[in-house]
């Protein structure tokens, strides 16, 4: 991990009231790597998200995209900067088709009217950089698809518009076994086109398939950061639970 | 990114092999695969205007039957001309509709503006164009009022518009006052539901209108192929426009014959058809290629995923409002155009017929599905019953319980259309 991050977060704070929720979090995520961010519940993961994805700007501390110094203070400099966030409950609107929905909110348009041939043919290779075969037709309802074949619309909204830094928030929450397996394969490949994806899981086996490396948050203080092939699932464990630390393992 | 050519993503994919592009899947077969696929759609539960068109030529075998006259030149042009306010009304409701919300006061809001109009035009008044756009400017500010509640305050639409469906008869009261009616002077206003085109102008409408549908066909297609996508077999788009041709010179036609009863002739198709579809081709416009219409399915569909994708809800909310409130100005024009005068009962009744049209054409009370050519159907549909029910000397409760009855088996069918399509196919 010589190389420097695509974004950095250095000692970042986040208070709501008298709670300090992220208190001096480090944090890096790397071109080409999947970092999955692990945690208990109200250890800070959501918060750490909402502040990359610019809806909760940080109270103090540095980010760091491309090793210069920005600020994330609304949801048009995360866009700014290519970060994509893929929420849990799967942002995306029944009613309209998968290319309606892959590019919601930022319609390709001529003379104020829409491109749709263009739109299509970048859907198209959106789906297929990611190599997804299992979709019929890109003009089917969002309606018609299954749990995994949305997540998988979900996540090439992502990187439709060629996005840097990719965070998926639980991708596999709602998933069987085979969706499963689809989804981290999908995942695998946005790394493998040098995206920065971050990870939110609960799923420690989710992690140890997918991710290259792996960030412990615990009470809003990040206890670990290490390669995921240097570490095993017992101290994984240990870090979220509290009751082993970096230090003591090394 | 402008084009696609600056994208090497979509580069390496338009040089992949043809089957393994997910490109044009739908679009390129042939014309059997089309069909099934939209045999397949129907069955899915999007059955958009298709229970309004079998229920509208039922209704015309029925009453065709059942009265000599309901076929009849004059009785055609009459229905049309009945039918234009709740039309425009349908069409203003589609607006809200589309969003999963409702304007129970569209009725009352047509009812004070031109309740105003026909005031503010009596003789010694203003001159009607400035009173058309006062009337204009109250049904604006009305819709202004009620998104402010519904899109910034949160209250529902169904309780801000009830509020004002109460709320805006009492002002109808006070502007109509004790005169009880106020005739309707401006004559072109009159003329606006009252008259017919000269023949030769129906004709030309005809021709303008298959012109217009087909330049923007073919004009999409060109955008289509330099993007580099496939496009349907054109026979589909000959066939639409057949089919829309042959309906409109049919229509046209049986407008052009004389339909006076007296020496003068009677003849052409009424004004208020091409102020209609002009209105509706530019809301169509607005609403399958614009990203204002784009988001009011959008927010239809998914409020909250409408939100993270960077829309600005609240303005798209509160604007649709504004829309439906003002449109629903013209339908009222239409209504004082055909009766000749403004009373303070005006509007009451006919909001419910318009949702009504809206849900029997196929727009769904649900939000985000359905388009305007379903309200005009819908509302043809509604029409229709009052029209041929009224022929037969049916009494008016007959007419309501069975319009209302319609009104009922359209939602239910919309609702049950909506489990349907919202069925999750495992593959």
């Amino acid at each position: 991990m010589g190389n420097q991050p695509i974004i950095e977060l250095r000692a970042v704070t986040k208070s709501f009231g008298p709670v300090d929720v992220l208190k001096g979090v480090d944090f890096a995520a790397h071109a080409g790597r999947v970092t999955a961010l692990v945690g208990d519940n109200g250890a800070g993961k959501s918060t750490l998200i909402k502040g990359l994805a610019g809806v909760q700007p940080y109270d103090g501390g540095e980010v760091l995209f491309e090793g210069e110094r920005v600020h994330l203070g609304h949801p048009r400099d995360a866009a700014k900067h290519g970060i994509e966030v893929v929420y849990q409950d799967l942002a995306l609107c029944d009613n309209l088709d998968i290319v309606q929905n892959m590019f919601l909110g930022r319609e390709e348009r001529r003379l104020g009217t829409f491109e749709e041939g263009q739109m299509e043919v970048e859907a198209a290779a959106a789906l297929q950089s990611l190599s997804v075969k299992t979709v019929k037709s890109l003009r089917q309802k969002v309606s018609s698809l299954s749990g995994g074949q949305r997540q998988t619309v979900a996540i090439a909204r992502a990187v439709v518009k060629q996005a840097s830094v990719v965070i998926l928030d639980e991708p596999t929450a709602a998933l069987g076994v085979a969706q499963t397996a689809q989804v981290l394969a999908l995942v695998r490949r946005l790394a493998d086109h040098g995206v920065a994806v971050i990870m939110i899981s609960h799923n420690l086996q989710d992690v140890f398939e997918v991710a290259d490396d792996v960030s412990v948050l615990y009470l809003g203080t990040m206890t670990a950061r290490v390669e995921v092939a240097k570490t095993t699932r017992e101290d994984v464990v240990g870090y979220i639970t509290g009751t082993k630390t970096m230090e003591a393992v090394a | 990114m402008s084009a696609n050519v600056d994208n090497p993503v979509a580069r390496e994919a338009a040089q992949a092999r043809p089957e393994d592009s997910l490109l044009g899947k739908g679009m390129e077969d042939g014309v059997r695969d089309h069909f099934r696929a939209y045999v397949r759609r129907v069955r899915g539960g999007e059955m958009g205007a298709l229970p309004a068109i079998g229920g509208l030529v039922v209704l015309f075998i029925v009453f065709g039957f059942a009265h000599d006259l309901f076929l009849s030149q004059r009785n055609m042009a009459n229905l049309l001309t009945q039918a234009a306010p709740l039309v425009m009304l349908g069409m203003a409701l589609v607006f809200v509709l589309l969003l999963g919300e409702i304007d129970l006061s569209a009725g009352v809001t047509f009812g004070v503006s031109m309740a105003s109009f026909v005031r503010l035009t009596q003789p010694d008044g203003l001159s009607w164009p400035l009173a058309l756009a006062i009337a204009l400017g109250i049904g604006l500010a009305i819709g202004g009022f009620i998104g402010f509640f519904v899109a910034r305050v949160g209250i529902p639409s169904f309780v801000v518009t009830l509020g004002m469906f109460l709320g805006l008869q009492g002002v109808l009261l006070v502007i109509i006052g004790d005169a009880g009616a106020y005739r309707l002077i401006p004559a072109p206003v009159k003329a606006l539901n009252t008259s017919n085109l000269p023949v030769w102008a129906g004709w030309l409408m005809l021709v303008g209108v298959l012109a217009l549908l087909a330049g923007v066909a073919l004009w999409d297609r060109a955008r289509r192929r330099a993007a580099g996508a496939p496009n349907p077999p054109i026979s589909i788009m000959l066939a639409k426009l057949a089919g829309i041709a042959v309906v409109g010179v049919a229509a046209v036609w049986f407008l052009s014959q004389d339909r006076g009863s007296g020496a003068i002739p009677i003849r052409g198709v009424p004004i208020v058809v091409p102020v209609v579809l002009g209105f509706a081709m530019i809301a169509t416009f607005l609403l399958d290629r614009t990203r204002y219409g784009r988001y009011l399915y959008a927010i239809g569909g998914n409020r909250e995923a409408a939100r993270r994708a960077g829309i600005n809800v609240t303005a798209v909310r509160w604007t649709a409002f504004v829309l439906c409130s003002t449109v629903a100005v013209l339908a009222g024009l239409f209504y004082v155009s055909r009766v000749g005068s403004a009373d303070a009962g005006m509007g009451r009744e006919i909001v419910l017929s318009g949702v009504a049209a809206a849900v029997v054409g196929g727009v769904s009370l649900f939000g985000g599905r359905g388009r305007l050519v379903h309200a005009i159907i819908g509302a043809l549909v509604i029409a229709t019953i009052q029209n041929g029910m009224g022929l037969l000397g049916l009494p008016a409760g007959t007419v309501l319980a069975v319009s209302g009855g319609v009104l009922i088996l359209a939602a239910t069918v919309d609702a049950l259309a909506r489990r349907r399509s919202g069925g999750v196919v495992v593959t």
